[in-house]
């Protein structure tokens, strides 16, 4: 409905131009949206006045389950977040956890993660632009890409028996070693991306229709994308070359070759080809990692690998106790602990309140280069199994501030063409 | 740390900043009154352009805690890939510091949820809402003095019914 009643052609003549202003509400249940959120519009015609973003739909409290869960435990909620990338914010959970503990992992288990991550990032970015290519019109190529994200699945389910809450990772570890199965599907699937990749682009790449509403639509400019905090695909579509990855080599990605992919122009078409491109660069790690796979074991053992200020007693809710017997961090395999009393006895020296490792009553705050962009995990231990505090720095949250930025002065048929290319995800925005 | 001529500059500016680190990170921390400037100083003369995080900690059931509620600003330097957090303490009644939007645009839904979620004012914000809860809600769930579980918000809403559409 118009917002201003009509006024007699007498008064015209001296009022201002009036703005013809309607409000338009989108979401929270929309196609277009593909998550829970809501955005009031105020549209002239049909372009975008304004934009209210109103989120919090899917909010669950994670940061608060995050002070109740033990360090181990709190990795299935950070399935939840980015359900379209878990094994990503497992690693970073853990890599954090770690990093707060003093923790060093194995080599082999490095290059695991790095592949997780990395397999992660494909299967992000396939979603992102299959979605993306969905909602400008172009259905074939969503086709082939959830082609490609359901032999991920596949991956996924032969690596940890899940398909899509994954909690692969552990302190210290994984849950169980890759199996040979696993890597010759790994193999399998790179051997085909490549396939994938090219027929996706020459879908869109050239598409009249595809390019004619992503190109030259919202525009970030370099010094807006850092002023707003902007990170991963998106800060480097407009021109940051920042990658964590390189920038602050964490696992052992020091170790492989592969470029950070940038473009200069910011709008949605750049994002596109930003992530299109940074899928190649994955599938270069992927097979330098499964090529140069270390040897020997995946977790930590016995020993206590703690840094040397780690407190030798646990607070609990039950009060302050020194803590007893061998201070291991690492959880024993499951068919230990279902088949064996020493497995058993292992595993309850880990998880009972008065036993086990305590965390340092220090803080720390660890960022990965996720798919979507910088997510860190900022924890505060305090001397117990549980974190104090669990922040999540999620990257959705960060890059759907900036929407109603990029959109002023846009169509409304734009909308789905810029949230598609931002890939908000609501778990992790609103967490 | 490889930002240890950055704090010691600042260290002459600003006395009154104690540092410490942690796992190769460098942390200050900044009296609540100082901080806007120490803030503006980092990013205008030392180069630490990108604001990674705000968020907050309270601090009311930690061993040994003196302040009740601790701000986190966690910053990057974009040209050397530094990093450095700054840490600053304020109590109860009515805590608040000043808000930093002027300085980084993306600090706005930043420290919306920390006033939703911890209830600390951010003086001289463009528009101190709340962003994940809705507006009627008057607790902010992640102080420790909230409770996990418990008779929940749910009856504090109207059941809305198909005869209300």
């Amino acid at each position: 409905m118009p917002l201003n009643a009509a006024t007699s052609a007498g008064d015209l003549v001296h009022d201002e131009p009036q703005p013809y202003v309607w409000t338009m509400n989108f979401g929270p249940q929309h196609p277009a949206t593909h998550t829970t959120l809501r955005l009031v519009l105020k549209l002239d015609g049909e372009t975008v006045v304004d934009a209210m973003p109103d989120i919090g739909y899917l909010h669950s409290g994670f940061e608060k389950l995050g002070e109740h869960l033990d360090y181990n435990q709190y990795v299935t909620i950070t399935d939840r977040m980015n359900y379209v990338s878990p094994m990503a914010n497992n690693v970073a959970w853990h890599l954090a956890v770690e990093r707060l503990l003093g923790i060093d992992v194995t080599p082999r288990c490095k290059s695991i993660r790095v592949i997780i991550a990395e397999l992660s990032r494909i299967s992000d970015h396939l979603l992102t632009l299959g979605a993306m290519g969905l909602d400008t019109g172009a259905f074939t190529h969503f086709i082939y890409a959830f082609n490609a994200r359901e032999q991920m699945y596949d991956i996924c389910e032969a690596l940890c028996g899940a398909r899509l809450t994954n909690s692969y990772t552990r302190i210290g570890g994984l849950m169980c070693d890759i199996s040979p199965k696993a890597i010759a599907m790994i193999r399998d699937f790179l051997r085909q991306l490549p396939k994938t990749f090219d027929d996706m682009e020459r879908l869109l790449n050239r598409n009249r229709i595809f390019v004619g509403r992503t190109r030259g639509v919202g525009v970030l400019s370099r010094e807006e994308a850092i002023n707003r905090s902007c990170s991963g695909p998106i800060a480097r579509a407009s021109g940051v070359a920042r990658d964590l990855r390189k920038d602050e080599p964490y696992l052992n990605y020091a170790d492989f070759d592969f470029n950070v992919c940038c473009a200069t122009e910011g709008d949605c078409f750049a994002r596109y080809l930003v992530r299109m491109a940074e899928m190649r660069e994955s599938v270069k790690i992927i097979h330098q990692a499964i090529e140069n796979l270390p040897p020997g074991p995946v977790n930590l053992g016995d020993e206590d690998v703690r840094g040397g200020d780690c407190p030798d007693f646990c607070v609990s809710k039950n009060g302050t106790v020194p803590l007893a017997g061998p201070r291991r961090v690492i959880l024993p395999p499951k068919d230990a602990v279902c088949s064996t009393i020493e497995g058993l006895i292992t595993h309850f020296e880990l998880v009972m309140w008065n036993r086990g490792f305590a965390a340092p009553c220090e803080e720390v705050y660890v960022a990965t280069e996720a798919p979507n962009g910088e997510l860190g995990f900022y924890i505060v231990g305090d001397g117990g199994q549980t974190a104090y505090r669990a922040r999540c720095r999620p990257p959705s949250f960060v890059h759907f501030a900036i929407f109603p930025h990029l959109i002023r002065g846009h169509t409304l048929s734009d909308i789905v063409a810029v949230l598609g290319s931002l890939n908000i995800i609501a778990a992790e925005l609103d967490r | 740390m490889s930002n240890l001529a950055a704090i010691e500059r600042l260290r002459t500016a600003f006395p009154s900043v104690t540092v410490s680190e942690f796992r190769g990170q460098a942390r200050l921390v900044v009296p609540t009154e100082s901080v806007y400037e120490v803030l503006k100083t980092l990013k205008e003369q030392h180069g630490f352009d990108f604001l990674a995080d705000i968020t907050c900690v309270d601090y009311l059931e930690y061993r040994d805690a003196k302040d009740r509620f601790g701000l986190v600003y966690v910053l990057t330097n974009t040209e050397t890939n530094d990093r450095i957090i700054v840490r600053t303490f304020v109590n109860d009644p009515a805590p608040s510091v000043p808000s930093v939007v002027g300085l980084w645009e993306g600090a706005n839904w930043l420290e919306r949820e920390v006033w939703d979620m911890f209830g600390i004012r951010f003086a001289g914000h463009p528009d101190l809402r709340r962003v994940l809860l809705p507006e009627e809600f008057t607790s902010h769930p992640l102080r420790k003095d909230y409770p996990l579980q418990g008779r929940g918000e749910r009856h504090n809403f109207r059941a809305v019914t198909r005869a209300d559409g």
